[in-house]
């Protein structure tokens, strides 16, 4: 485009390559496949920073009967992206990386991710199926060597150095956090609602096998879960902080918070013995690690 | 001098009509083709003088008008083809043309009287000129034919007198005939005699009905109730209408026919509550969009809260471009005009060119949804419910039969054998106030003995919702679940308390291979009461009641009997509302409006709740769970909102112990394994 652009010096959210890594989402009422919500709305923040530029990826098992219904419910979402460059029209793309039982998908995306030059990458915090862990945005950063930021509300900035996010804490509060690129960020359910999917899009949007990634070797098999004991899980009991205040406006305080965010102690410059230390006295404190546990 | 002019302007004015009709044509043709039926041009005079005059005959004075000035203007013109153009001067053939012109010469008169201080529902503009025209038409031609038997031969043989004549003919042809072809206010009669012969829904005219009885009044609806929405193909390359080309042809001609009467101004209850839609305003935009340019010629009410507002012949239009190949919305039709539509199909009832305002409606809104992803907010939120759980509410679909813990209905997975009548709940089974209403029904069918069953969590939300907010992907998903369910069990007929349910069961599923007889329960408990099944006692103090007739029970499905039946059968005088039957105001909750909540001026339901009130009824009865919450939503006080169901099951009176003990209901709970 022709007329100066503010962010020309430091280059326009385009020239980073984005991408958000999408999983199959459960209805919490039906069960029925479907977005997850949280990836929705990571999808939503990748459209309106970049438009149709923005790619998905996804490593799940391709035989599995409900997969593209959820899949096109992402790429469904490609329309109306005035956010990206205006009239962009383009349909959406979705790379699909085949797993098979038993493996896992961090060391797949993690190829997925460096073949593609991606610098930016967006999710949900936690999948709504399988094991629901959380923890693929960590391993995928840790092995990757990237930043990581998580319960984000919102990119407020974006260039080819760096991206200014706003992180989602309790009771309504964000902080404002500058991270270098490449970096990853999971995107919390306070984000901007996703975009309605449409039927049009989402039948033309394109879903790619990717499958020549990694050598089908041990490096793919999940190690870590083969020894696991599996057992449906419980809902569990939520720590009721009954507040005792005659006052409607701490009830209410007290009512909204997302989780209790006092009492905690900001621990700087101790060496990681000492972290270490401080952390399992803390897990002792609140009865996750039994007393003689080592 | 004029005996040799007439010819030449004659023919002089038809080639330059017809010129402009070919490319009229062309302008028609621009939409997406279907195969050609040349035949059915044989069925337009009939349908014109039947199907159409009987819609134009509700206004006796209009229909009189018309006939009078369409007659003597066809006669006329023919003849004067005959006469001055070949020039066949005969004297009989003279005298039949000054009858014709004089005919013609009275129906213009009363036209411009009408045209004096015209209601608002009439477009100024070139229809105010057309009024002055007819008369210079009429009079011409009776001036110039004067001669033809005798009279006046010397005063109109030349000299300024003449001129002035020819002059006033040439206007008067101008208007009628050249004005035909290139889009002036005549256009209405060509493009109407080619709708009428090409209409996309010939079953709405008697000659697709051999036993059309002529006996019919005015206020009969002709012809059979073609009221569902036509089947998008979801493989087609883009999804409804994004631009006119997008439409069939056969829908812009018809677009084309409207001759901005206002008739369906008048019944829209979305215009009526200052909610920006005006279904002529609508027809017109198509219409620019056809033929490319702005609306600043438009001079009739606009859409409310737009520019140009709905003030007759205010400035302001002209901000509104189209062309065939430009996208509707937002440049020529704003978004909000679509989804401020109940399709309740009034402006289509009253239409007397047939034109199909629900349709383009539809087909408009598919787009917006299925390509563009923009459905209103909360209507994007049912969508997505409906996908997820198969009801719009987001709730577990296997709660359907919460409200009924304690009646222990029969299942039709337990009868194999199959039942009588399939009880199909809809989604008002979710919903409080509804579920009374059912309970009534249950009460009604055990007390008359109905061997019923009932679907539980495996029937669906029909897809009425999904389908009017144009997302007919879920739609037909939706019925092609539901199909494939009611396909593994037997029963003789469904009966539904949801007009809703009963219209997209009854008539839209057929598309889909899902061939069923629907009863609305009005139907079904009125033919209790024919086969004395269920009795009634007698009210114990006289009550005025009113009936508010659902759009989808009436107007889509032709059924006004039945409850009016019922009601009689409880032994209550209607006091009927000045728009009932089939000119009955919608109660606002149709075509997915709850949902897309299109502000306005005022509420539908409150309107509605005023007619009720005009009555002086108490109680209004309805028969549509939609109707029951729009109307139950307007503040206290106001009349009470009860369900035919329920005012039947609470006079029913109880079968003795005997009958009861042999009742199919107690029947099938011994079948019950305990
Ligand atoms: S269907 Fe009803 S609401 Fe829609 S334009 Fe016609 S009259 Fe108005
Ligand atoms: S659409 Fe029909 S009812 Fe409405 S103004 Fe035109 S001709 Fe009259």
């Amino acid at each position: 485009m022709p007329q100066p652009d503010p962010q020309a010096a430091a280059g326009t959210p385009h020239d980073v390559k984005t991408a958000v890594l999408v999983s199959s989402g459960r209805h919490p009422v039906s069960g029925r496949a479907g977005r997850a919500r949280e990836d929705a709305r990571a999808v939503e923040m990748g459209l309106s920073l970049v438009g149709a530029d923005l790619s998905l990826v996804h490593a799940g098992d391709p035989e599995q009967a409900s997969l593209r219904e959820s899949l096109e419910g992402y790429l469904g979402m490609y329309h109306g992206l005035d956010g990206g460059r205006p009239g962009d029209e383009r349909d959406g793309q979705l790379s699909l990386l085949p797993l098979r039982a038993g493996e896992d998908a961090v060391p797949l995306l993690a190829a997925w991710l460096e073949r593609s030059g991606v610098r930016l990458a967006l999710t949900g915090q936690r999948a709504e199926c399988g094991e629901g862990s959380g923890m693929v945005g960590y391993l995928l950063a840790e092995r990757l060597g990237w930043a990581i930021a998580t319960g984000v509300a919102a990119i407020e900035r974006c260039d080819a150095e760096s991206v200014t996010v706003l992180q989602a804490l309790p009771q309504g509060q964000r902080r404002r956090l500058e991270i270098r690129l490449p970096c990853l960020i999971a995107v919390d359910a306070v984000a901007e609602a996703p975009r309605q999917s449409a039927f049009g899009p989402a039948r033309r949007g394109r879903i790619e096998t990717v499958d020549d990634l990694l050598p089908a070797d041990e490096s793919r098999l999940d190690t870590g879960s083969a020894g696991w004991q599996w057992q449906p899980a419980r809902a569990r009991p939520k720590r009721l902080k009954v507040v005792k205040s005659t006052n409607a406006r701490d009830r209410f305080k007290a009512a909204a918070a997302k989780s209790s965010a006092s009492g905690g102690q900001v621990l700087t410059d101790l060496s990681p013995e000492e972290a270490a230390e401080k952390l399992i006295d803390y897990l002792r404190a609140e009865k996750i690690l039994a007393q003689d546990d080592q | 001098m004029l005996q040799t002019l007439l010819p030449i302007l004659i023919f002089a004015a038809l080639a330059v009509g017809a010129a402009g009709a070919v490319r009229r044509i062309r302008l028609w043709r621009q939409g997406r083709r279907t195969p050609m039926r040349w035949h059915r041009l044989a069925l337009m005079p009939k349908r014109y003088l039947n199907d159409l005059h009987h819609v134009v005959a509700r206004d006796k004075a209009i229909a009189h008008t018309h006939v009078a000035t369409a007659g003597g203007f066809v006669a006329a013109m023919a003849l004067a083809l005959v006469v001055h153009g070949f020039g066949w001067r005969n004297p009989i053939l003279g005298g039949l043309l000054l009858a014709a012109s004089l005919c013609m010469f009275l129906g213009a008169l009363a036209v411009n009287r009408r045209r004096i201080d015209p209601p608002p529902k009439l477009s100024k503009g070139p229809w105010q000129r057309l009024s002055k025209s007819l008369i210079a038409y009429s009079v011409g031609m009776f001036l110039v034919s004067l001669p033809l038997v005798g009279v006046a031969p010397t005063v109109l043989g030349g000299g300024v007198l003449a001129i002035v004549l020819a002059a006033v003919l040439v206007w008067g042809l101008l208007e009628m005939v050249v004005g035909m072809g290139w889009g002036g206010p005549m256009k209405h009669a060509f493009a109407g005699t080619f709708h009428l012969a090409f209409h996309r829904r010939p079953e709405r005219f008697d000659d697709n009905h051999p036993d059309a009885s002529p006996k019919k009044t005015h206020d009969v609806h002709r012809g059979s109730r073609s009221t569902a929405l036509f089947p998008l193909d979801l493989t087609a390359k883009t999804l409804g209408v994004e631009k006119p080309a997008d439409f069939q042809w056969e829908q812009l001609l018809g677009f084309d026919a409207c001759v901005q009467c206002g008739r369906c101004q008048n019944v829209c209850p979305a215009y009526a509550a200052g909610q920006p839609l005006n279904p002529k305003k609508l027809i017109q935009d198509m219409v620019v969009g056809m033929a490319g340019g702005s609306d600043a010629g438009y001079a009739g009410s606009g859409h409310p809260q737009q520019a140009g507002g709905i003030e007759v012949g205010k400035p302001g239009f002209g901000n509104h471009r189209g062309g065939p190949t430009d996208a509707i919305v937002p440049q020529l039709v704003e978004a909000q005009t679509l989804w401020a539509c109940t399709t309740c199909r009034a402006c289509v009832e009253e239409c007397p060119m047939m034109i199909e305002h629900v349709d383009a409606i539809v087909d408009m809104r598919r787009f917006i949804t299925l390509e563009r992803g923009e459905t209103p907010e909360k209507g994007a939120a049912a969508i997505d419910n409906l996908i997820a759980t198969d009801n719009p509410g987001g709730l577990d679909n296997a709660s359907r039969l919460d409200w009924a813990a304690d009646l222990e209905l029969p299942r039709i997975q337990d009868r194999p054998e199959g039942v009588d009548v399939l009880l199909w709940l809809g989604d008002g089974a979710f919903d409080m106030r509804n579920q009374r209403t059912l309970r009534s029904l249950v009460k009604i069918l055990r007390t008359g003995g109905v061997d019923f069953a009932v679907l539980g969590e495996e029937e669906r939300d029909s897809g009425d919702v999904a389908r009017r907010l144009g997302d007919e992907a879920t739609f037909q998903r939706l019925a092609e679940r539901n199909i494939a369910t009611l396909s593994r069990y037997r029963f003789a007929r469904i009966v539904t308390a949801d007009p809703h349910s009963f219209h997209v069961l009854g008539r839209e599923y057929g598309a889909f291979g899902g061939d069923y007889v629907v009863k609305h329960h009005s139907t079904f408990i009125a033919e209790l009461f024919d086969g004395g099944r269920i009795s009634v006692t007698a009210p114990t103090q006289a009550e005025t009641v009113t009936y508010h007739d659902p759009c989808y029970l009436g107007r889509y499905n032709g059924e006004f009997a039945a409850p009016r039946q019922v009601l009689a059968a409880l032994g209550l005088e209607v006091a009927e509302m000045e728009r009932s039957g089939y000119r009955s105001r919608c109660c606002g909750g149709g075509g997915g409006a709850a949902l897309s909540d299109v502000p306005g001026r005022a509420r539908i339901p409150d309107m509605r709740m005023e007619d009720v009130r005009e009555t002086g009824a108490t109680t209004v009865a309805v028969a549509c769970p939609q109707c029951t919450a729009m109307l139950e939503g307007v503040v206290e006080p106001r009349p009470r909102i009860r369900d035919l169901a329920e005012m039947v099951a609470d006079a029913l009176v109880e079968p003795t112990a005997a009958t009861n003990a042999t009742s199919a209901p107690s029947q099938s709970r011994e079948e019950e394994p305990a």
